[in-house]
């Protein structure tokens, strides 16, 4: 036994300790115990993996039946095999970093015990996420970071934007959920388990399918799960809005670890999805024009956090054209060397805005190279490694992805290329923007305290040499067989020239000649309006459903369907009814024995005539 | 006398006592109420004993534990015939449970004719548990007439200010149906001979009572039409938001809470074994209706302006999956319908409980006149929100149990079935999280200063019990589930007799889940 259960409890007691004693508890002590919850975690974890040896097949503990009726079994089940592996190293060694950054940046904020007790029962939940033995545990997880998402993104409640924002993430999950549960619905009706061991055991042996069939469908409603947890289109329009959460919860939950929940679960799904060349097939076109699409409206935002959420949206997809191509491996990869610069980016977005008091437009930065040095220079290591400059940890994983783009669909490759080159752009955009030149706000720049920077230099160091450091596909390929690439060098080497073109022309139009990309804007005018205003994909949604939706309910369904024809026909008999309330209404005398004796009397009545009915019928 | 008997009649003596007492002494009343309740609460606790002792259930027999059968008149012939099985234990275990709460959130909240309204209480409580112990057909009936009278004055009495309107629709809704169903019990006494259910289900399946299909179905229309109302099905459900809104909290909780499971007791209970085929036959229209009421439920409980009204409308979309897995006929489904009403009994039952709290402080429903009540009273937003998380069937909460289980044995059926039913859990976090947003986020309304303070102990007490029934059920099903499993396979079984699928075979659902079929019984 290696207790597996160990690994979510440690920060599930952290969020029960916090959340019940915390209100009355100094900062120190909350952060004491939310940061060591998830470093025991982060401990056991090692040491979990250290005592299971090589991981060659799943090692589960079962530990008892959670629901069981008829064919349904479904037991509380754990298992670590090297996916899960690899999971549980980034969420607990990245959550741990990011408790103790938060820790420093949330310590002059008000409800800092309940937002740590968040904290906390997300890593729960994620942990839960990865290390279930069955879709349904899987879920449980999903549903629960999903709940403190919900709660972290509506943190500051005053905020009425904050709640929309945080109901928006929770129902547009719900929507992605809605697709996941009938896939479990459907793979419980067809393979009589919800067991990953039992469910792949059974699918490996079937044909491909080459048409539409069950493994098909399934796999089509799991990936609507992913679409709506990883912010995929069409589903993605929650995780912008998501920004309104304190920025710590943005650098954990909606960046490095619960959206890239749907990458997880879609390798974990592999079987399924291997069988389904045409739900790939989907998987992959989704992932390119999410990827395209995000990385357009980077360019254009000017709030830093939105940024980097829409870069987020972008890199998730990349994952999914991985995913989509068959190259699971390559998807986890990125999932993890993204979890590195893009926490680092958004931890460094957050020391920014921390030394700005709350300043997030980037039109009122600039010229913080020399304020805040430290802050600077880690978040240039995460620049480089999303630029997928050579050497560093994105360039690895993106030309894994990349490279495998091009052997399923050349066209994928080029698109990708493209995309690349416009994420190093607008990274490089908000580099320049925030960095260069003269400071054009009116705050006193303040560099952060050793408790936020220090988690930050460890970021940038994986994220300059994590890629190097650990090989995932290699570690992987006992349970993702890696396709026999040709390692082809001029397709790297385009990959990453177009890298070097975004950030010369970002260092050419924010830098050299500022000028330029008003005139550009004004140039392109309405293209540049339509993405500016993200397409205006909130807006199409608000009028074709949710308004229609709730105007139709409440004018047609409540006081038409309702109020009008059901009430109407019940009133109309109710006229009846009137009569017989006005002499009801005189029995209401208020003395209670004349209650107890119409109760009384009721019943005999009832009684007596019943007995004549039925013995006159006899 | 077994502790059935004295469970059942407890709560009549309660009512006796408490109407003796001096009526001007409410401090009094409300301790001997309290007392009373609580008391017949841990006795019924014994109930659960041959569920966790199988050697004492055996002793019983046929799963049926605590008998009592003896004539109670001679002509025609009634008899005083109870017992409870793993179906019903968990039903009056929530009734027993939910009257000292009732009383415990009407501590101050009722200030005039307390001692009507506390006697009322435990009338009610005593039709209730009746109503799930019967096994005779008129004994049954007198309990579900006995459950309406103390209802009617509670809500009539001590509602709101449309409480007569409303009382009267609830009164009359109930009787139109229960007359059909009071027809169709002395229909059978007539065919049988006997009000005895046992006997009649068992005549039924030896063959020596035997009922056309024609007999059958409209026997099954007039039970079920009693039981619909009740639940309430779509289009039968219009009493019940104004009954809710008018009622006083505890007669809310203890509508929402256990009157409903009234309706979808009866249909698990006497509709399925006795009219096996004519279930079958009916259900497709069923399910529709109940796939009708989840959407349509939900959808008008999102534009509702007022916190009852739009718990009362969640009600009616819950309940639709209550009546979905019934008409599933199949043990998942089944088994789900049943956990569901325990479920629905518990979080819904809390909802109007804590809207009663807010009600309390502020003497309005209406969401508009709410707004950052975190800020002022974090514990009650905390509670509601846990809440509001088990009625959106979260994971680890209760409800969450309850609609996998009626989606997967509605899957097993017809897929179509499910994906519609699913729309209804979407919706519910649309409806609920806007009312949560609007009453406890932003900033904290003008006019709620000085009102609004957090749950007081008392308040706190009161909720606690169903707090932790909510993670129970949610993260420990084996407690209640195997019972209930055993009591489903029962009547799956007795509602089989020589049928085909019908339902399967005309919706016709993927050929595959036809083939899982066997597997799922």
């Amino acid at each position: 036994m290696q207790h597996l259960w160990l690994i979510p409890l440690f920060p599930f007691l952290g969020f029960l300790i916090n959340g019940l004693f915390g209100r009355k508890w100094p900062n120190s002590l909350v952060g004491a115990v939310a940061v060591g919850s998830v470093v025991a975690s982060f401990a056991w974890v090692v040491k979990v993996l250290l005592g299971v040896g090589e991981l060659e097949h799943a090692y589960v503990e079962r530990y008892f039946t959670w629901i069981q009726s008829g064919g349904v079994n479904i037991g509380v089940d754990l298992a670590v095999d090297r996916l899960t592996a690899v999971m549980l190293l980034v969420v607990t060694g990245i959550g741990s970093l990011i408790h103790i950054y938060a820790t420093g940046y949330m310590s002059h904020e008000g409800g800092f015990y309940r937002f740590f007790s968040y904290l906390n029962l997300f890593m729960f939940f994620m942990l839960t996420l990865v290390l279930g033995a069955n879709y349904l545990l899987l879920f449980v997880g999903w549903e629960g970071v999903g709940l403190c998402s919900y709660l972290l993104i509506g943190f500051y409640t005053l905020k009425k934007s904050a709640g929309d924002a945080a109901k928006k993430a929770f129902i547009v999950n719900r929507i992605g959920d809605f697709g996941f549960s009938l896939a479990m619905f459907l793979i419980m009706v067809n393979f009589g388990s919800l067991d990953f061991g039992t469910v792949m055991a059974k699918v490996a042996p079937l044909p491909v399918e080459q048409t539409m069939g069950i493994l098909t469908i399934i796999a089509l409603l799991l990936f609507v799960g992913a679409t709506g947890k990883s912010a995929q289109v069409p589903l993605y329009v929650w995780l912008p809005d998501a920004m309104e959460g304190p920025t710590p919860v943005s650098a954990l939950i909606h960046a490095a670890t619960m959206v890239t929940a749907g990458v997880y679960m879609t390798a974990r799904s592999a079987t399924i999805f291997t069988h389904a060349p045409m739900a790939m097939e989907v998987v992959a076109v989704v992932g390119v024009i999410t990827a395209v699409m995000a990385a357009t409206i980077g360019m254009t935002q000017f709030d830093l956090k939105k940024v980097f959420a829409y870069s987020t949206v972008s890199q998730l997809g990349y994952m999914f054209i991985a995913c989509g191509v068959g190259a699971f491996s390559a998807g986890i990869y990125h999932v993890v060397t993204h979890a590195f610069f893009k926490a680092l980016l958004f931890l460094g977005a957050g020391s920014v805005i921390h030394a700005l008091e709350g300043e997030q437009d980037m039109r009122h930065m600039g010229g913080l190279r020399k304020k805040i040095p430290i802050t600077f220079a880690v978040l240039c290591c995460a620049w480089v490694a999303i630029a997928g400059i050579p050497g560093t940890s994105g360039y690895f994983s993106k030309d894994a992805i990349l490279l495998a783009a091009h052997h399923h669909h050349p066209w994928m490759y080029w698109v990708g290329v493209i995309t690349a080159g416009m994420t190093a752009f607008y990274v490089s955009r908000s580099m320049f923007m925030t960095f260069w030149g003269e400071y054009r706000g009116h705050h006193h720049p303040h560099e952060s305290p050793a408790i936020m920077w220090v988690p930050l230099a460890i970021l940038a160091a994986l994220s300059l040499a994590g890629g190097k450091l650990f090989d995932v596909p290699h570690y992987l390929e006992p349970l993702f067989p890696m396709a026999h690439e040709e390692h082809d060098m001029t397709l790297v080497a385009i990959a990453s020239s177009a890298g070097f073109i975004g950030i010369g022309l970002a260092y050419f139009m924010y830098v050299l000649s500022p000028g330029i990309p008003k005139s550009i804007a004004a140039t392109l005018g309405p293209i540049y309006k339509l993405v500016y205003n993200k397409y205006f994909v909130d807006e199409v949604y608000d009028a074709t459903v949710v308004s229609p939706m709730v105007a139709g309910s409440r004018s047609v369904l409540w006081r038409v369907v309702d109020a009008g024809v059901i009430d109407g026909i019940v009133n109309g008999t109710g006229t009846v009814a009137r009569g017989i309330g006005s002499v009801l209404r005189t029995l209401q005398s208020g003395q209670i024995r004349s209650y107890a004796a119409w109760v009384t009397a009721g019943s005999v009545i009832v009684l007596v005539a019943l007995s004549f009915l039925a013995g006159g019928a006899q | 006398m077994t502790l059935l008997n004295l469970v059942l009649f407890l709560p009549l003596i309660g009512f006796l006592v408490v109407l003796l007492l001096p009526k001007n002494n409410p401090g009094l009343i409300k301790m001997v109420t309290l007392i009373a309740a609580i008391g017949i609460f841990v006795l019924s606790l014994g109930l659960t004993q041959p569920v966790f002792n199988p050697e004492v259930a055996g002793s019983a027999g046929k799963g049926v534990w605590f008998i009592t059968d003896v004539p109670w008149i001679q002509s025609p012939e009634i008899r005083y015939h109870v017992g409870l099985d793993g179906l019903s234990v968990w039903l009056v275990l929530l009734s027993t449970l939910l009257t000292p709460i009732s009383v415990l959130i009407s501590w101050n909240y009722i200030s005039n004719r307390q001692k009507e309204f506390y006697a009322f209480l435990l009338l009610l409580e005593f039709g209730l548990i009746g109503v799930f112990v019967a096994l005779d057909l008129f004994l049954f009936y007198v309990f579900w007439e006995v459950c309406l009278v103390p209802m009617y004055f509670l809500i009539g009495v001590w509602g709101h200010e449309r409480r007569i309107y409303a009382a009267v629709k609830f009164f009359l809704y109930t009787m139109a149906g229960s007359v059909l169903m009071l027809a169709a019990i002395i229909y059978l006494y007539n065919k049988g001979g006997t009000f005895d259910y046992v006997n009649l289900l068992d005549m039924m399946q030896r063959g020596r009572l035997t009922l056309s299909p024609t007999e059958q179905n409209w026997l099954f229309l007039a039970f079920f039409l009693a039981f619909a109302i009740k639940v309430p099905l779509f289009p039968l459900h219009t009493w019940l938001p104004d009954a809710h809104v008018e009622a006083p909290t505890a007669g809310s909780v203890m509508l929402a809470a256990v009157m409903l499971k009234m309706g979808t007791y009866g249909i698990v209970r006497f509709c399925l074994p006795m009219f096996p085929q004519a279930a079958r036959e009916n259900a497709w229209w069923i399910v529709i209706l109940a796939i009708i009421g989840i959407i349509y439920g939900a959808l008008v409980a999102l534009v509702q302006p007022n916190m009852k009204k739009l718990v009362a409308y969640s009600s009616v979309s819950h309940l639709g999956f209550v009546i979905l897995g019934i008409f599933s006929f199949n043990q998942p489904g089944l088994d789900g319908a049943v956990y569901q009403m325990l479920n629905h009994g518990i979080s819904t039952g809390a909802l109007f409980m804590l809207v009663g709290y807010l009600y309390e402080r502020t003497h309005t429903l209406e969401i508009k006149d709410y707004g950052g009540v975190s800020t002022v009273a974090p514990w009650l937003a905390t509670t509601f929100l846990i809440t509001t998380l088990a009625s959106i069937g979260l994971p680890t909460l209760n409800n969450f149990i309850g609609e996998f289980l009626v989606l997967q044995g509605s899957a097993y059926v017809n897929i179509w079935w499910t994906v519609f039913a699913a729309t209804g859990v979407i919706l519910s976090a649309g409806y609920m999280l806007w009312m949560y947003q609007r009453t406890f986020m932003g900033e904290t309304n003008a006019h709620l200063h000085g009102h609004m303070h957090d749950m007081n102990g008392r308040e706190a007490v009161a909720f606690l019990p169903l707090l932790v029934l909510m993670v129970w059920m949610g993260t420990y099903t084996q407690t209640f589930l195997p019972t209930i499993t055993a009591a489903n396979t029962r009547i799956l079984e007795q509602s089989k007799s020589g049928v085909e699928f019908r339902v399967n075979a005309q919706q016709g659902g993927i050929p595959a889940a036809a083939k899982e079929m066997g597997n799922a019984r």
